[in-house]
């Protein structure tokens, strides 16, 4: 590889508060057009914007979970420029003083872990959405406004040029959407356009520290849609200079049907937001005891999850990081273990067999109809003997299907697993009785045969044999 | 303080103003007087004075997490210089 990619990201992410950030309107999405706003969102004369006290919690918190420094002094200053998405003709933002700098996020990425800094989280209001009477903006003659988005909050999450590559730019939003979702302070939501990401992408000879001439992609909406916006626009950059070119610093978009960015020819000049203090919100203070505060409110996250699973579950290093990618999961897991299972077999059965039905489901582990104490239930009668594994996997179907206890099921379907010594036996002998070619097989020295008579056995007892018993009294016969 | 055409054309597309070539001077000359003006400030040592945010010695107002009614629909869209369908309605905004 010739040339290194390099990659900083911009994510918004909107927060889950009732109101908006400086006014009382609704944040609650899909109203009709132009019913969540008042004149403080619409930016009329002689309105006066309010902080929502949730905003700031939020985003002391995420501040926290991402490692950053909370600014003890922090302010609002305003984003000029002109675009009918913002009635005001700025954007409230925090500009040279925001609530948090100097964080950082710990990926991994095909077993090596890389930490990528966070440069600063600042809060500030969203825009309205625009709505285009042609088919694309530029066969439109005029432009339809709706003002319900504006004011949402938003968290504006920047990181340093860090990652190398797509896959370390989708697992670094992988990661910090899930520590979001533990925070459940966003719905992260990419496809809705509840978490955004813009990507300053550039390229530079493998070797050298100067960085190369950026772009910045945006409107890629999904996590593979950012992983292929970063490969196609790093590769684009290396034939541009490889051929003699030169990059062109600009905005560029992602057309996620052709698989390319586009450019998105905005004058140079446009981007002088002339940023100055907003007069009409006054300076926050935030105190080191409301931090300590903040951080008590924390819940475990991801990585100190990930840590306990292996260390207290023996989970390997992949299991835990699949189990504690949702809190959901995580939360499932330990209520089972807490209800008395086995760590592993709990998680074994997570990954294996009820992953696939939530995911088939499209839910999270909270909704599963199976509750992780009827998980353990079931794995308690494995371990008693009264079902067999194989026969579990059948419970495990029925109690999804009925949120049904295993014992109810076992009892309603008779799978009571048989360990009767006699009616074996007669199974045992029935099956010997059948397959001399495979009597004489084993008896001929092909170990393998005894696998083929197992299974006869088992199937003769609809699964309900207890395998081991099997094995071990058809060795017996066998050898008779 | 000097400003220059340039600056004074830049700023002018910033705030979407359009200045007249005859214009340019008169303007160049009354800007140049404002930033003059403001340019005593600089005699000040503020050596040891921190920038200030705000002009009132105001900290932390807030309000809480609550849902107020919006405003009336027709209320709201009342000073739209048009409407479409209950949208603000705004001509083409993107630039060739």
């Amino acid at each position: 590889m010739k040339y290194e990619t390099v990659v900083g990201l911009e994510v918004h992410t909107e927060l889950k508060t009732k109101s908006k950030i400086f006014c009382g309107c609704t944040t609650e999405f899909g109203g009709d057009q132009n019913t969540h706003v008042c004149p403080v969102c619409l930016g009329l004369p002689g309105c006066l914007p309010v902080l929502n006290k949730k905003v700031l919690d939020y985003a002391i918190k995420v501040g926290l979970a991402l490692h950053c420094d909370i600014l003890g002094f922090n302010k609002f200053d305003r984003k000029n420029y002109y675009y009918p998405d913002l009635p005001k003709n700025f954007q409230t933002s925090q500009y040279d003083l925001p609530i948090c700098l100097n964080g950082y996020l710990d990926i991994e990425v095909g077993g090596k872990t890389r930490r990528i800094r966070i440069t600063r989280i600042h809060m500030e209001e969203d825009a309205g959405k625009l709505v285009h009477s042609g088919s694309t903006i530029s066969t439109s003659d005029s432009s339809n406004v709706d003002y319900n988005r504006t004011g949402v909050p938003l968290l504006e999450i920047v990181s340093e040029p860090d990652m190398r590559s797509g896959e370390e730019a989708r697992a670094y939003v992988e990661k910090l959407r899930s520590i979001l979702k533990y925070l459940d302070v966003s719905d992260v939501r990419m496809e809705e356009g509840s978490l955004r990401c813009d990507a300053n992408i550039s390229v530079r000879l493998v070797g050298d520290d100067k960085l190369g001439t950026k772009t910045e992609i945006k409107n890629m909406n999904s996590l593979s849609a950012l992983q292929k916006g970063v490969e196609y626009e790093a590769l684009r950059q290396a034939e541009l200079v490889d051929d003699g070119g030169q990059v062109v610093q600009e905005t560029r978009t992602w057309d996620d049907g052709k698989g390319m960015t586009l450019s998105m020819r905005k004058k140079e000049a446009e981007n002088d937001y002339r940023y100055f203090p907003e007069p009409d919100l006054v300076p926050l203070t935030i105190s080191d005891e409301q931090i300590e505060d903040a951080r008590k409110t924390l819940p475990e996250l991801p990585d100190a999850k990930m840590a306990r699973f292996q260390d207290e579950y023996g989970l390997s290093n992949e299991d835990s990081r699949i189990l504690t990618a949702l809190r959901e999961t995580a939360d499932y897991l330990d209520a089972t273990v807490k209800a008395g299972a086995d760590a592993k077999g709990a998680a074994n059965w997570m990954l294996g067999d009820l992953s696939k039905m939530v995911n088939e489901a499209n839910i999270t582990f909270k909704d599963a109809p199976v509750k992780p104490e009827q998980l353990a239930k079931m794995m308690a009668l494995i371990t008693k003997g009264t079902i067999s594994g194989k026969i579990a996997k059948k419970v495990l179907a029925s109690m999804w299907d009925t949120g049904k206890d295993p014992d109810v099921i076992v009892e309603e379907q008779g799978l009571v697993q048989i360990t009767d010594t006699g009616a074996i036996e007669a199974l045992v002998k029935q099956v010997i009785a059948d397959n001399p070619k495979s009597v004489e097989d084993f008896k001929s020295g092909k170990g393998k045969a005894i696998g083929f008579l197992v299974g006869q056995v088992m199937k003769a007892s609809k699964g309900k044999a207890n395998p081991g018993m099997v094995n071990q009294m058809l060795k017996e016969e066998l050898s008779k | 303080m000097k400003i220059s055409h340039e600056e004074i054309q830049k700023i002018a597309l910033l705030s979407r103003l359009h200045i007249p070539d005859e214009k340019l001077a008169e303007t160049e000359k009354a800007l140049s007087d404002i930033l003059t003006y403001v340019e005593q400030l600089e005699e000040l040592d503020l050596t040891d004075v921190q920038p200030m945010a705000h002009a009132v010695p105001l900290y932390n107002v807030y309000r809480e997490d609550k849902v107020v009614p919006s405003l009336d629909h027709e209320l709201a869209l009342s000073n739209a210089p048009e409407e479409d369908n209950g949208y603000f309605k705004v001509p083409r905004v993107v630039q060739e």
